[in-house]
Formats: C-alpha cells, structure tokens, sequence
C-alpha cells in the first residue's frame, strides 16, 4: 500500500500526513469509514487545539462520530471537498484530507500503520 | 445469543455487515445505505424480512376476538386482504403494530415486529377466548421483501400470479415448488410485494428473485436502508414513534382506531393529549436524530423520534412528537443537538410519496 507510506494513525482512527516537522493533514482512516457508513456532513472549524480535543464530528447516515485532535497545533485550513461532497471519505479516505495543522508539538503518541492496524484489530 | 435468519449465510456471502437487531443477527448494510436507499426508489432491493413475527389465529369467533384486540375494524375485511392496525394495553397506550391478512373465512395471519414477538403472543394468549386458537408460525416462515418501481418486473418472471392491488395477497403461489404467499405490501413507500414461505426454501427463493432482479438493477439491502426509506416515506416505528406510553391519537394514527365499532381494549382510556407527531426538515447544517429535545422560541414542546439524512430527498429530516399548539407547517423550532440548537422547520408529512 504506496499511498500509506509516511501514514501515521490515531488510536481514534485520525490518519496523519507530514508536511514537514510542525505542518500535517489529516483525515479519517479507511477502518473509520467503513465503520461509519456513508458519511453525509463533517464538521469542523479553524482553531487551536491540543492533543485529544474534539475538533469536530463527522455525520453518518447511520450515527455522529467525533473527529480527535492528533497533537496539538493549529488548524488553519479545511478541505472544501469535504464539504461539498463528504462522501469522497468512503470512496478516498487516504486522498481525501479534513483539515491542515501547522505550529504541531505532542505527537508523541501516534502509531505507525502495523501499530494501528493491530490496534483495530483488539 | 442472537438468532439467524434462514438468510444467514447469504448475507455472509453478500458481504453484509451484521449486527444484532431484535435478537436476530441481520445485515445493517451490504454496500452502502445510500446506493440501497436509492436501488429500492429507483429500480429494486431485495430485504431478509424473516425477523419479522407471523401469529396464526383461527376459529369459529376469530373475528370477534381480533376486533376486540386490536384498534381497527376488520369486520369487512375480506379473505385476500390486508389491514394495518395497534394492538393497545388498557391505557390505551401501543404494544405493537401489525398486518392483519384475512387467509380464510375464519383464519388470519398476524404480522408484528421482531422485537415484540414474545411480547405480543403472551397478551393475545392471556385474552384468548372460546373457539379461537392461536400458534406463533415464525421460526417456520420465511419472509422476503421486494420492494421497487421494478419489483413487479422481478417477480412477472417468476410467476403469473401476482397480486393488483395494494394490501391485497394470493396465497399458495407456486414458485419453482414452493408454495408462496405473495402480498402487495411493504415498509418503503414504494410500490412492493412481500413474500412468505417455507424457511427451508429461502436460499432457494431469495437467489431466483436476485438472479431474476439482475436485469433490473436489483440489489440486497439492509436494515439501514429499510429505516431510511421508512422514514422518507414518514412511517411510523415501533421503539421510535410509538411505544406503550404513547397512544395512536399522540401520533396522528387516529385513522385507525375504529371508536364506533364494539368495545376493544384500550377504547376507554384513549383521549386526546394535545400532542401530535410532526415532520422536520433541517434547515441548519447537520443532523437531529431520535431523543433531541424541540423548541420553539425557547420553549419546550417535544422530542424527536427520528432523525436522519435521507438519500432520495438529500437532505437531513425527522419525525418529533410535540404539543399540538406549535404543530403549524411552517413554524420554525430549534433542535438541541450536543448542546448546539439546530433549526428545522415543519414540514407536511409525508417527506416523500410515490
């Protein structure tokens, strides 16, 4: 899985793309997705947050999940996309991103793919 | 542990996602509820029904001893016909709702919902009279629901015998062997036929009707679709609308509670509480979803039922029970949703209709 390469996850399901050292998109992995069924409006605001806050939450047909902080930082941008069209979460949840971070510190406790994927597994 | 359906191990095959629903394990959802809300609006799905209760009553007094439990009248109900009515408790509050077939001059099938199976049996039984036998039919039948524009194509390829008019049946229908009852009925607010048989031969039955359906984009669907397209359609649910605290006349179902025929239980204690069950479009950004508490200009006047995004109509709607006073289509309420108020408006019910 190429487009997982330099992925890290959440235990709550966030994945997390560097940009570099403080700036990082995140989205929702495909485990979420598929456990939320088709996803129908997402919530979210530009904002300063730390590490495990509720930045938002993501509507399905079937039931609202919240959306986690991955570290602490910024939030200074959200994906449009998702807006218009949330439903780009199931069919690209890796290509499809929420929201951009910058100024990121506490990311100590993010895992690697095998991590989470042993994680979901439990 | 949760029962199987006959269709059990279709539905692993189909790559259905199981969860446990009244005490059957049933798929919530094959490929999406939205692609199977939007199969059943625009061609056809095909839903394992089989949780469903199906009660044989029969006798000399069977009539008389339905009409007098439940809320409707079938006194003119004739064979090969079907009626919706409430099974009340003596506060007149809902125990269930169900279908009543009129299989022979003195022979009907009951069908109520899975959860209150149990529940219902032991308050028919506890007032059963002279002449009247009842037995619970429901681990042996097998019931399958079609539901569509294109369902009646599906099923003109498997059999001639297909009956016209809405809530109406033809019993004994022989499909590939099986003997079949096929009614006109279902729970999508599309036209539909439900179909009951023999559990053994519901593999068999289940894949002639998606082998047939290819042709005109059959798809299987879940419960997850089958709760949107109820919804859309404005249909009330039991657990959600309607529950033994709640009477018919709080939800607008006053249509089928019959006070002029003969004493029936729970006549005496209905009376009007004021309240009555409303539809709401969302017009905020999000979703108000059953037990969000309504508002209209800071005051409380009820609870929604139900709450979700439907496919068809694209948009986010519910059903709330609220006090008659600020039913007005048109009003504007605030819904409490996780501490954030939410507006919708009241709209007329039903969302959508055929």
């Amino acid at each position: 899985m190429d487009e997982l390469k330099n992925v890290l996850f959440t235990k709550t399901h966030e994945w997390v793309k560097f940009e570099d050292e403080t700036t990082a998109y995140i989205g929702l992995s495909d485990y979420a997705q598929s456990e939320m069924g088709d996803v129908v409006f997402v919530n979210l605001e530009e904002q300063e947050c730390e590490v495990g806050d509720t930045i938002g939450d993501a509507e399905s047909v079937k039931a609202v999940s919240d959306i986690y902080s991955p570290f602490t930082g910024e939030i200074v941008e959200i994906n449009e996309v998702i807006v218009d069209d949330p439903g780009a979460i199931n069919r690209d949840p890796y290509g499809t991103w929420l929201c951009k971070y910058i100024n990121i510190s506490d990311k100590e406790e993010l895992l690697s793919l095998e991590e989470y994927e042993e994680s979901i597994k439990e | 542990m949760a029962k199987k359906t006959p269709l059990y191990d279709i539905h692993l095959k189909l790559n259905g996602k199981m969860v446990e629903y009244a005490g059957y394990n049933l798929p919530v959802q094959y490929s999406s509820i939205i692609e199977e809300h939007n199969a059943v609006r625009n061609n056809v799905g095909l839903f394992d029904v089989s949780h469903m209760g199906q009660f044989i009553i029969e006798g000399k007094d069977a009539l008389k001893f339905i009409n007098y439990i439940i809320s409707n009248d079938i006194t003119n109900l004739k064979v090969n016909k079907i009626r919706y009515s409430l099974l009340l408790n003596d506060n007149g509050g809902i125990i269930d709702d169900l279908l009543v077939y009129r299989t022979n001059e003195e022979e009907y099938m009951l069908v109520v919902n899975a959860a209150n199976k149990e529940k219902d049996y032991s308050w028919i039984l506890d007032h059963l009279i002279d002449n009247v036998i009842i037995y619970d039919a429901s681990d042996n039948i097998c019931q399958i629901a079609i539901q569509g524009p294109n369902s009646e194509n599906v099923l003109k390829k498997i059999t001639n015998q297909i009956p016209e008019k809405f809530y109406s049946f033809i019993d004994d229908v022989d499909i590939d062997g099986t003997k079949v009852l096929i009614s006109r009925t279902g729970y999508t607010a599309e036209d539909g036929f439900e179909l009951y048989f023999d559990s053994n031969d519901g593999i068999k039955i289940y894949n002639l009707l998606l082998e047939n359906g290819k042709e005109f984009g059959i798809i299987p669907c879940g419960l997850g679709s089958r709760d949107t397209l109820r919804l859309e359609g404005s249909m009330p649910l039991y657990g959600h609308e309607m529950n033994e605290n709640i009477s018919p006349l709080d939800i607008g179902l006053g249509n089928f509670v019959k006070f002029d025929k003969i004493d029936f239980i729970g006549k005496k204690a209905l009376k009007d509480n004021n309240k009555t069950r409303v539809g709401l479009k969302v017009i905020d950004r999000g979703i108000v979803r059953e037990e969000s508490e309504v508002y209209f200009k800071d005051k409380k006047i009820g609870i929604i039922t139900s709450g979700t995004f439907l496919p068809h109509l694209n948009g986010a709607y519910a059903m709330a029970i609220v006090d008659k006073d600020y039913s007005t289509i048109g009003n504007i309420v605030e819904c409490l949703v996780r501490n954030r108020k939410i507006k919708a408006e009241i709209v007329a019910l039903p969302f959508y209709k055929r």
